[in-house]
This record gives C-alpha cells, sequence and structure tokens, in this order.
C-alpha cells in the first residue's frame, strides 16, 4: 500500500516534470531575458537539470540533457558530471531521444571519460541498426570520441559498414575509418582492402570521402601509398568533382616529390586543370602543387606564374593574399617569378590588411641580394617610419635578419650597414635595441675594415643627448659604448668622446650600461694619454725607435684585445692555444701593417686627427680632471659593476697624475736629456696599458715579445688555475683585463708607486671574485652574454669550433677587403650554426608529432600494400591480391576459382622475382603493376593492345588462361626483363 | 583536416561551436577568446586568412555572424570559403532566410546541419539537395515520435501504466 502510494506520487512528479519542464526554447529565452545575472541564471538552470536528468521519463531527461548540451557547448559549462546520463538517453529506443545522447556524447566525452567502456556495445548495435540515421549517428559519435579500446572492439562493425550498399553510412563510415585508423593501426589490416575498392566507386560522394582519407593518410607519411598512385591518377584524369580533384592535388603534391617519373606523368594533366578549371579554390590548389613540388618543371612553373599574377592583380583581398603565398613558397627556386611580380608586391606593401603587408614583406626581403640590398633597405627603412609601430618592427627585424643572415653574407659595403643601423636606432618606434647592438659590436669583432665607421656610428649615437631617453635604445648604447672604447684610435676627437660618455644625462641608463660606459671611459683616457706620450716624444726625440716601440705598443693593445676576443670564444675548447697560434702570426703581420698606417697618420695626414694641438698638456689635464669629477660620485654606487669600473679608473688617475706633470715639467726643462725620461714614461704608460690589456690570455702572451722585466707570466698561471673552475667566465676574465690591473701592480716589480695602490688592488681582487660570480654583469657582458644567449646551449660548441678559423679569415680576408671570398668561409660558423638551430627545431618539431602514431598506421598500411617481409615478393602478390578481391566483386561467381589460381600463380611468380630480379625498387614495381592492370580492368581494348605489347616485349610467359593470370603476370614479366621501364608508370 | 568550426556574433557571443580535434573545455574557452579578438577586430575589406598558431583561420561574415574554420597549413583555404558558404545557403534553405535569431533559438539543429556536412573534419556531402533531404527525414522521424507522445491521454496513461 504505502508503495502504491509513492509510487503514485512519483509518477505524479514526474507528470508535474514532464507538462512544466522548461524546454531548450524557454531556457534560451530565459537566458536572453534574464534579470538576475548570467551566471545565477545558469546555475539555477544546472540545478533544475541535475534533478529532471535523473527522471525516469525518457522526454524529462533527454530534453534535460539537451539543456545541458546547450549550456556546455555555448556556456562552457562542465558537464562531465553527467556522462551516466549521456549514456542512458543514448541508448534509449527513440530517434529523438537518442540524437540528443549522442550529440551530447560528441560533445563531452573525451579519452578518459570512465562511462566510454559502457558504451561499446550501444554503439555496436547502432552501427548495425537497420535505421541508416541511428547508424550514422554512431558513426559520427565515434569519429569524435573514438579510443584505442573502442576502435579495436568496433572494426568488424566499421569493416562492414565500408562495403555496405547505403551510400549514406558508407561515406560516413570511409570518412571515420582515418579516427579508427588513428586509434587502432591494426584496423589497417583489416579494413584497407575495403577501403581501396572504394577508390573505383563510381559513386562522387563515396569518391569524395575515400580521397579525403587517403590525402589526411598521406599527407602524414605519403611513401606508403605510392603504389595506389594509378588509381589517384586515374582520379585526377577522369573526375569533375573540383573538391576530389583538390584533395587529389593534395595527395599527388605529397607523392611526386617521392617518385620522379610519377611526377613527369602528373604534371601535364595537372596543368590542364589549371589552364580549364573556372574554380578559384582548384586553380590555386594546381598552383600550389605545383610550385611546391613541381618546382623542376619549368612550363608548369611558368603557367603557375602567370596564374599567380592573375591572383595578384585580382581586387579579392583573399585571391591576392593567396598569390603572394604562393610566390613565398616558389621564392627559393625561382626567384625570378617574385622578380617579375616586383612592382605588384611592392604595391601591396602598403595594403591597408596586415596579412597581406607581412607576407609582402617576406617576399621583398626574398628578393634582396648583394646588388640591391643597399636599395631596397633604403626603400623600407623610409617606408617603415610612415607605418604603425607593429610593422615598423617587422620591417626592421626582416632586414636585420637578413642582412645579418650568414655572417653579412649579402652586404658588400660594410659602412653602409653600420651607417643603417645607426639610422634605424633612430627610428622611433624601433624597439630592435638586442638585435642592433649584438650586430654592432659582432661587426666590430669580425670585420676589421668597418671599424672607423663603426666608431663613427657609435659616436653619432653616444654624443646625441637625446637618445638617452629612450630606454629602447639602451642596449645600442651599450653597444656604441663599448666601440667608441675599443676602437678609439679611429677617432678624430677622443675628447669629445669622453664627453660623450661622461655626460650628466648617462644617469638615465640602467646600471649594466653605465658601467659600460665607464670602462669605455677609461679605454679613451688610456688612449689619449698614450698618444700625447708618443706624441711628445715623437715631436722630442729623433729616435724612431721610441715611435715604433709606441706603435707596436698601441698595436699590441689591439692585438691582445682581438686575442681576448678570440679566446673568449675558444676558451673551452680543448685545442685553444692551438687554435690561436698559428692566428696570430696573422696578427703580428697585421700589426705591423697597422703600426704602419698609425705611423702615416701620425706623420702625414693626420692633422685633424692626432695633431700637437689637441693632445696638450692642457687637454690632457683637463681630460683628467673631467674624468675624476664625472665619476667621483660613482664611488659610493650600490652597484659593484659601476662601483668597481670607478675605483679602477680613478686610482689609475692617482698614479699617473703625477707623472705627467713631472714628465712635463721635465720636458720644460730639459728638452735634450729626455730621452731616458721619455722611454721611462712609455714604459710607465705601457705597464699601465699592460696592466689593462695584458691579462690576456697565456698563449697570446707567449707570442708578444714581452716588455723588459714584466712578469705576466706566473700571475697569469695563478689566474689560469682559478679559473679553470669556471668555463664560461673565462671569457670574461680575458676580455676584462682591468680588474686584475690592481693585482698586477702589485706583483709587478716594474709596478709603479705601490703606497696607495696596494688598498685599491686588494679592493679589485676582492672584486674580481665577486665578478666571477656575477659574471653576468661583466663589462663585455652585453654582447658576450647576446652571443652565448643566441645559441645556448646546443650551438655552443659548433660555434667554439669554428671559431679559430673564422676570425682569422676574417681579419685575413677582410683587411683586403675581399669580401667575395670571405662570404663562403664566414658561412660555416656563427649564423650558420643559429639558423640551422631554428630549422632542426622546427622539423623535429614538425616531424615528430605525426610520427608516432602515424609509423604505426602506415608500417601497416606498407604491410598491406607493399608487405612488410620479403618485401619484393609480397609487394607484387599484395596488390594483385586486392585487385583478385576487386574483380572477385565484379565477377561474382568466377571468384573462388579465381582467387585460387591467381594466387598460387602469383606466389610462383612472385618466387620467380626475387630469383631473378631482387634488387629492383619494389614501388615502382607495384606500380607498374597496378597500373597496368588497371587499364586492363577499365579498358579491355586496351588490354589488348597491352598483351600485344607484352608479346612483342617477349616474355615466354603463360599460355593465356584468362584474363587474370595475365593481369598478373604482365608487370611480373617486364619487371623481371628490364628492372626500370619509366613508360610503364602510368 | 577542420580542426573546429566557429559561430561567433559581432559582439563575440558564441554561437556554435563544434570540436572535431580534442581540446579541453579549458582550451575550448581560450581559442574562443583569443581568435574573436583576432576576427573581430580585422576591418571588412581584408582577406579572410588569419594565421594562428601553426593553423590557419578561415573566417567569413554574413551578416552579425563570423563563420570560423580552423584548418592545417596545406589545406586549401578558398575551399573552407566555399564550405562555409555552402553551410550558410544549407541553413538558408531549412530555415528560410536564415537569421542569428534563428541559429539562437534552434542551435541544435544548426548542429545536425553541420553533423550532415561535415563528418571527421571533412566534407561529406557537397550536394545541398541532399543535406536538405536527410536532415527533413531525421526531423519527421523526430516529429512523429513526438506527436505520439505529446498528447495528454498518451501522457496519462504512461504516468498509470
Amino acid at each position: 500500500m504505502a508503495g502504491g502510494v509513492s509510487s503514485s506520487s512519483y509518477y505524479s512528479s514526474s507528470i508535474m516534470e514532464t507538462l512544466f519542464q522548461r524546454t531548450l526554447e524557454d531556457l534560451i529565452k530565459g537566458l536572453r531575458l534574464q534579470l538576475i545575472g548570467e551566471s545565477a541564471f545558469v546555475s539555477k538552470a544546472i540545478e533544475e537539470i541535475r534533478r529532471e536528468v535523473k527522471s525516469t521519463d525518457p522526454h524529462t531527461k533527454s530534453t534535460a540533457l539537451q539543456k545541458l548540451s546547450y549550456l556546455a557547448s555555448l556556456h562552457f559549462h562542465d558537464m562531465s558530471w553527467a556522462a551516466f546520463h549521456v549514456v542512458e538517453v543514448m541508448s534509449s529506443s527513440r530517434f529523438s531521444h537518442k540524437r540528443i545522447g549522442y550529440h551530447a556524447a560528441s560533445l563531452s566525452f573525451h579519452d578518459d571519460t570512465p562511462v566510454l567502456l559502457l558504451i561499446t556495445n550501444q554503439l555496436r548495435k547502432d552501427l548495425a541498426s537497420t535505421n541508416e540515421f541511428e547508424v550514422s549517428l554512431a558513426l559520427e559519435c565515434l569519429s569524435r570520441i573514438s579510443t584505442p579500446d573502442l576502435a579495436r572492439d568496433l572494426t568488424p562493425e566499421i569493416f562492414t559498414l565500408l562495403s555496405t550498399t547505403k551510400i549514406f553510412v558508407r561515406k560516413k563510415a570511409i570518412s571515420v575509418v582515418l579516427r579508427v585508423f588513428a586509434k587502432y593501426p591494426d584496423a589497417v589490416r583489416v579494413c584497407f582492402k575495403r577501403l581501396v575498392e572504394n577508390l573505383d566507386n563510381s559513386d562522387p560522394q563515396i569518391l569524395a570521402a575515400v580521397v579525403g582519407v587517403f590525402c589526411e593518410l598521406a599527407s602524414q607519411d605519403p611513401g606508403s601509398y605510392l603504389p595506389l598512385a594509378p588509381e589517384f591518377y586515374r582520379i585526377l584524369v577522369d573526375s569533375k568533382n573540383n573538391w576530389v580533384l583538390i584533395k587529389v592535388l593534395k595527395i599527388f603534391a605529397k607523392l611526386a616529390p617521392l617518385e620522379p617519373r610519377l611526377a613527369k606523368r602528373v604534371v601535364e594533366p595537372i596543368c590542364d586543370h589549371m589552364r580549364r578549371t573556372g574554380a578559384k579554390s582548384l586553380m590555386f590548389e594546381c598552383i600550389r602543387t605545383v610550385v611546391s613540388s613541381f618546382s623542376e618543371y619549368e612550363s608548369a612553373v611558368k603557367l603557375a606564374v602567370v596564374k599567380i599574377r592573375e591572383l595578384l592583380v585580382d581586387d579579392d583581398p583573399n585571391l591576392k593574399y593567396l598569390g603572394l603565398q604562393a610566390l613565398s613558397v616558389i621564392a627559393p627556386k625561382h626567384l625570378w617569378a617574385v622578380l617579375e611580380n616586383k612592382e605588384v608586391v611592392i604595391k601591396w606593401l602598403s595594403d591597408e590588411d596586415p596579412n597581406i603587408k607581412l607576407e609582402c614583406l617576406r617576399l621583398v626581403m626574398a628578393m634582396v641580394s648583394e646588388s640591391n640590398v643597399v636599395e631596397i633597405s633604403r626603400v623600407l627603412v623610409t617606408y617603415s617610419l610612415k607605418s604603425d609601430p607593429g610593422f615598423c618592427n617587422e620591417i626592421l627585424g626582416s632586414i636585420l635578419c637578413t642582412c645579418s643572415r650568414n655572417a653579412y653574407e649579402i652586404i658588400v659595403d660594410f659602412d653602409w650597414y653600420v651607417s643603417l643601423l645607426g639610422e634605424m636606432s633612430r627610428i622611433p618606434h624601433c624597439q630592435k635595441g638586442d638585435e642592433i647592438e649584438n650586430q654592432l659590436i659582432d661587426m666590430g669583432m669580425r670585420v676589421k675594415d668597418v671599424r672607423p665607421e663603426l666608431l663613427q656610428v657609435a659616436r653619432g649615437l653616444l654624443i646625441d643627448p637625446a637618445l638617452l631617453g629612450n630606454p629602447f635604445l639602451h642596449r645600442i648604447l651599450a653597444a656604441a659604448a663599448w666601440v667608441s672604447g675599443e676602437y678609439i684610435e679611429f677617432s678624430r676627437n677622443p675628447f669629445e668622446l669622453m664627453e660623450a660618455l661622461l655626460q650628466p644625462r648617462t644617469s638615465l641608463l640602467p646600471l649594466s650600461v653605465r658601467a659600460v660606459y665607464i670602462h669605455s671611459a677609461f679605454k679613451v683616457l688610456i688612449f689619449c694619454l698614450h698618444s700625447y706620450i708618443l706624441q711628445s716624444e715623437s715631436m722630442t726625440s729623433s729616435f724612431p725607435d721610441n715611435l715604433v716601440l709606441g706603435v707596436s705598443e698601441l698595436v699590441l693593445k689591439r692585438n691582445m684585445l682581438e686575442g681576448s676576443d678570440l679566446t673568449t670564444c675558444e676558451a673551452p675548447s680543448a685545442h685553444c692555444s692551438e687554435g690561436f697560434n698559428p692566428s696570430n702570426q696573422s696578427y703580428e703581420d697585421l700589426s705591423i701593417e697597422n703600426g704602419g698606417d698609425r705611423t702615416i697618420n701620425h706623420g702625414q695626414t693626420s692633422t685633424p686627427a692626432f695633431s700637437e694641438n689637441i693632445f696638450t698638456y692642457d687637454s690632457i689635464i683637463n681630460l683628467i680632471n673631467q674624468v675624476e669629477l664625472a665619476l667621483g660620485p660613482f664611488t659610493g654606487s650600490h652597484d659593484a659593476e659601476v662601483f668597481e669600473r670607478t675605483r679602477h679608473i680613478l686610482c689609475f688617475i692617482e698614479l699617473i697624475k703625477g707623472e705627467i706633470t713631472e714628465c712635463l715639467v721635465q720636458k720644460g726643462k730639459t728638452l735634450e736629456s729626455e730621452e731616458m725620461k721619455a722611454s721611462k714614461i712609455i714604459k710607465l704608460i705601457s705597464d699601465a696599458f699592460s696592466e689593462e690589456l695584458g691579462p690576456v690570455s697565456v698563449s697570446a702572451q707567449q707570442r708578444v715579445p714581452i716588455p723588459e722585466g714584466l712578469l705576466l707570466k706566473e700571475n697569469l698561471d695563478d689566474l689560469e688555475t682559478i679559473c679553470a673552475d669556471f668555463q664560461v667566465p673565462a671569457s670574461n676574465l680575458f676580455s676584462l683585463g682591468s680588474p686584475y690591473y690592481g693585482e698586477e701592480v702589485g706583483v709587478s716589480p716594474f709596478g709603479l708607486q705601490n703606497k696607495e695602490e696596494s688598498e685599491p688592488s686588494n679592493e679589485a681582487t676582492s672584486l674580481l671574485t665577486e665578478h666571477r660570480k656575477l659574471h653576468g654583469l661583466y663589462y663585455l657582458a652585453p654582447e658576450k652574454n647576446e652571443i652565448v644567449g643566441n645559441d645556448y646551449p646546443p650551438a655552443n660548441e659548433p660555434k667554439l669550433q669554428v671559431n679559430p678559423k673564422n676570425d682569422t679569415e676574417d681579419l685575413v680576408k677582410l683587411t683586403v677587403q675581399s669580401l667575395a671570398t670571405n662570404k663562403k668561409p664566414n658561412h660555416a660558423k656563427t649564423r650558420p650554426v643559429v639558423v640551422k638551430l631554428d630549422e632542426g627545431d622546427l622539423v623535429t618539431i614538425t616531424a615528430k608529432r605525426p610520427e608516432t602514431k602515424d609509423d604505426l598506421v602506415s608500417g601497416a598500411v606498407r604491410e598491406v600494400l607493399v608487405g612488410s617481409d620479403t618485401r619484393t615478393a609480397t609487394s607484387q602478390r599484395n596488390p594483385s591480391d586486392k585487385s583478385s578481391s576487386k574483380r572477385s566483386k565484379r565477377k561474382g561467381k568466377e571468384k573462388l576459382n579465381v582467387d585460387c589460381s591467381e594466387l598460387k600463380e602469383n606466389l610462383g611468380d612472385s618466387e620467380k622475382l626475387k630469383h631473378e630480379n631482387p634488387s629492383s625498387r619494389k614501388n615502382k614495381h607495384s606500380i607498374n603493376g597496378k597500373e597496368r592492370r588497371h587499364k586492363s580492368t577499365g579498358k579491355i581494348g586496351e588490354e589488348g593492345e597491352e598483351n600485344g605489347q607484352k608479346g612483342k616485349q617477349k616474355s615466354s610467359h603463360r599460355h593465356a588462361r584468362h584474363k587474370a593470370s595475365h593481369r598478373a603476370d604482365a608487370p611480373l614479366n617486364v619487371v623481371s626483363q628490364t628492372p626500370v621501364i619509366p613508360d610503364f608508370l602510368l | 583536416m577542420i580542426h573546429f568550426v566557429l559561430l561567433i556574433s559581432r559582439q563575440g557571443k558564441v554561437r556554435l561551436t563544434k570540436w572535431y580535434s580534442p581540446y579541453s573545455q579549458k582550451e575550448r574557452t581560450k581559442v574562443i577568446r583569443e581568435l574573436s579578438g583576432v576576427i573581430l577586430t580585422r576591418g571588412p575589406k581584408l582577406c579572410n586568412f588569419v594565421e594562428w598558431k601553426g593553423y590557419k583561420v578561415v573566417y567569413k561574415r554574413y551578416a552579425s555572424l563570423y563563420f570560423c574554420m580552423c584548418i592545417d597549413q596545406e589545406d586549401n583555404e578558398l575551399e573552407i570559403l566555399e564550405i562555409i558558404h555552402h553551410y550558410v545557403e544549407i541553413l538558408d534553405r531549412y530555415f528560410g532566410s536564415v537569421c542569428e535569431l534563428d541559429l539562437i533559438f534552434n542551435f541544435h539543429k544548426a548542429y545536425y546541419i553541420l553533423d550532415e556536412l561535415l563528418i571527421a573534419g571533412e566534407l561529406q556531402e557537397p550536394s545541398k539537395k541532399t543535406v536538405a533531404r536527410l536532415i527533413s527525414a531525421q526531423d519527421s522521424l523526430v516529429e512523429t515520435a513526438k506527436e505520439q507522445r505529446s498528447t495528454i491521454s498518451n501522457i496519462i496513461a504512461q504516468a498509470t501504466k
């Protein structure tokens, strides 16, 4: 009784629910009109749905589920909790409910949904249903949620559906097979033959579906589908359906590169399509196929370029865009195609569509060559001034990237390029500071001849106080400062540079850049002092030795710097010293050359440059005072880098100040007896120099005539042991130089007056250790780090290995300005390595993705199509199997007999083949075989012809039993005769 | 293949989503947010293709609705544009000059039509007529069932059985 009551109340509630349940439409309306806020409304609705979905009434349940799937798909509400209800609704016998259930399932189920285990039987039942719409629901759902288990369990059902007479179901089954293969590669063994059979189907929908599947399959592993090429070829020639043709073209685009003879055959029909078709989509596909896979066929490419031209001048931006894309595909192989359309490309560079602009930019950069780089870059830089910041930086980025490619391969006039970089830095939107910084320093190190111009550019950047305020430029300024210190000897007016380096607005710079500034100031100061000394010496003394000595000293400094650069690159490599020694020879030569230049500079032409009136006593004293004044405040800096550099420079000044005045005084007094004094001072200063630059590298030092009494070696050995622990910092240690100065002074017997020195020296050494820890902040860090950062970690090794050679080459060859020859050697170094890296990454990424699973799929496909063991043999056998089954369908009753006999025969044949022709290439065979079979099955008349041909060609093949044996024999005989028969392909 | 299909209104409201590749619910929201940001801001006379994370998104605006499909790099953009147009025409035929409201209130039907047009990310039915016929056949299947069960007597019979 109680049970009755409860059950009736239960039913009544169910009735109430059914009668007053909100439908989907109510929900949607309510959602649009709600006043309580969307999320509140949705959560209320969900609550309702949670209740309704538990109802026993299937209608109520399915309506609830429908509402839920609405919320899930458009409002992204989680519906995984309802998974079980979804299964319930799916299993409803009513189509309307089932449909809702399946829709919900394909929307919300994923591989980890636990209830997936429950639906296998339901899917199986529906796949076998007589109602084709139910079958289609199940197929659709399977295409979306298939898991390895589901795919495995349902493979037999799919297999059956692949040859069902209901077109509507069969085409879906064909499409779904792709997903089944992906999840369960073994299904290939079962289903593949039937799939291939469908290629012969005359129904356009079936054909479209199956070609779509092969298109996807072939895009993952084209090689496996080569044996099917004849079928595809037939479709390509016969089909009138554009959808199908597009897919077939895609397949051929993948197959053609693998089989040149196939490409030869296919290229004509493709061009036919391109000429004839009125459909832009098909035409574009033809173009793309040709430019990507048939680029060695001149006529086809020419036709494609004509068609591309049509696209480019079209008003439709879509066609424009696609035309540009096609051009950029073909650009690497047929640059003329781009050049032919140059005006159009440049015209669209100012299109309103950023996508089109970007494509144009890529094309323009593709056109850049040695001869036009100057012109194009000028145009682009001017254009970038007018464009929006984003595109402006795109332009700058691509210029930088193109010009620096392969170690500045296309740059001939480096002076121009350096000044272009300077120009770029001043473009207001420029955000490429890092890249410009890299290149400025990189060129300074690599290209000796560009240094004077580099210095000019750096000077221009440094003396412009306005640039200091732009944070994007700070990196560039760091590079400029480094350049100005490094190559100060090319400066016409070092004092001006010093002023620029010390200007008050440098306070706007970040501390790391300031450190570079300070150190550069140090270099400039030393240079000025040294020049002053040299100059006064050469004036007063007639001793050429002194001059030469001084000059060589200067040069020495340069060498060491270069040496340090070199060693920084080399440091971790084992053959550091071997690598350096031979190259040092050339430095020696160079240094002499350089020295010569410099003497000329001093003596004759240099009136404005190093004329006496620049390096006067007053100017030097002024300079020193200026430095002292500007750097004074930094002694309190908290930044270790800045602080230490300041200390160095100030200590140095302290040290020499007395000497300078003393020297001056003496000089004034006794003009005759200065010989002693002068040489002393030179030694003094050169000591200072070598202290600054001395500890370059042990091997470099060995090559240099050691100044009398200078004991560098023991200290360096010392340092060597310390540095040995630090691979990366090594670079900094060498290039730094200055931090050792204190230490150096402390130990060297020739040291200067040491009383005040000892203190700073301790300080310096203690800071030095700090440095090693913070090597990122080192003086030369900006460029060093950048380089390391660029190709770190994988590029490190190759780069280091190639570098020694490369740098010598740079120096030797660039001095002769033999850029042409320089190009190639440069090729083999840093740039290419970096570039390769990127490409390599991309390749591995793209290649990896498909590999894992497709290996399985394609492996299975190969097995089916080609055979995996005794490959030559099975390659023949399997396709004929296929053909036999094909035929068997057609020839109803004969089937069994024919199959048996043919199979036997084939086996025999293949064995024979194995003996006769083991080394022939299997793919071609099967193509041959398939092709012939095809023609023969297709047209009997033709077959007769072929038979005749065959007869002529000889071959003592079996007596013509029936067509089947002919078909099987023909290719085999032919193959056994001659391994390569191009004519039989297609 | 097509990875997903999105219908987004000009205001950024999602009207339909269909995913042929596996995306988690979280990824789906992210994708839609990103893409609607990119696509809705593009001007009217620009090309209909957007490069997006190594894929291409082909979109076309019909009235207030943007139809977007995401495809692989090597797929044919023009073909996809045709598919989109195809879909719109079928919708138009089915609803009789379709408008956004039709799709809002019949979101499930828009799905069913799409399912007849595409399967597993591929076009399965290039004929508009066939799609229309298939959909109406399924609709009538549902209608008869509905008529059967929606009579009051039927409900009462069911309740009291």
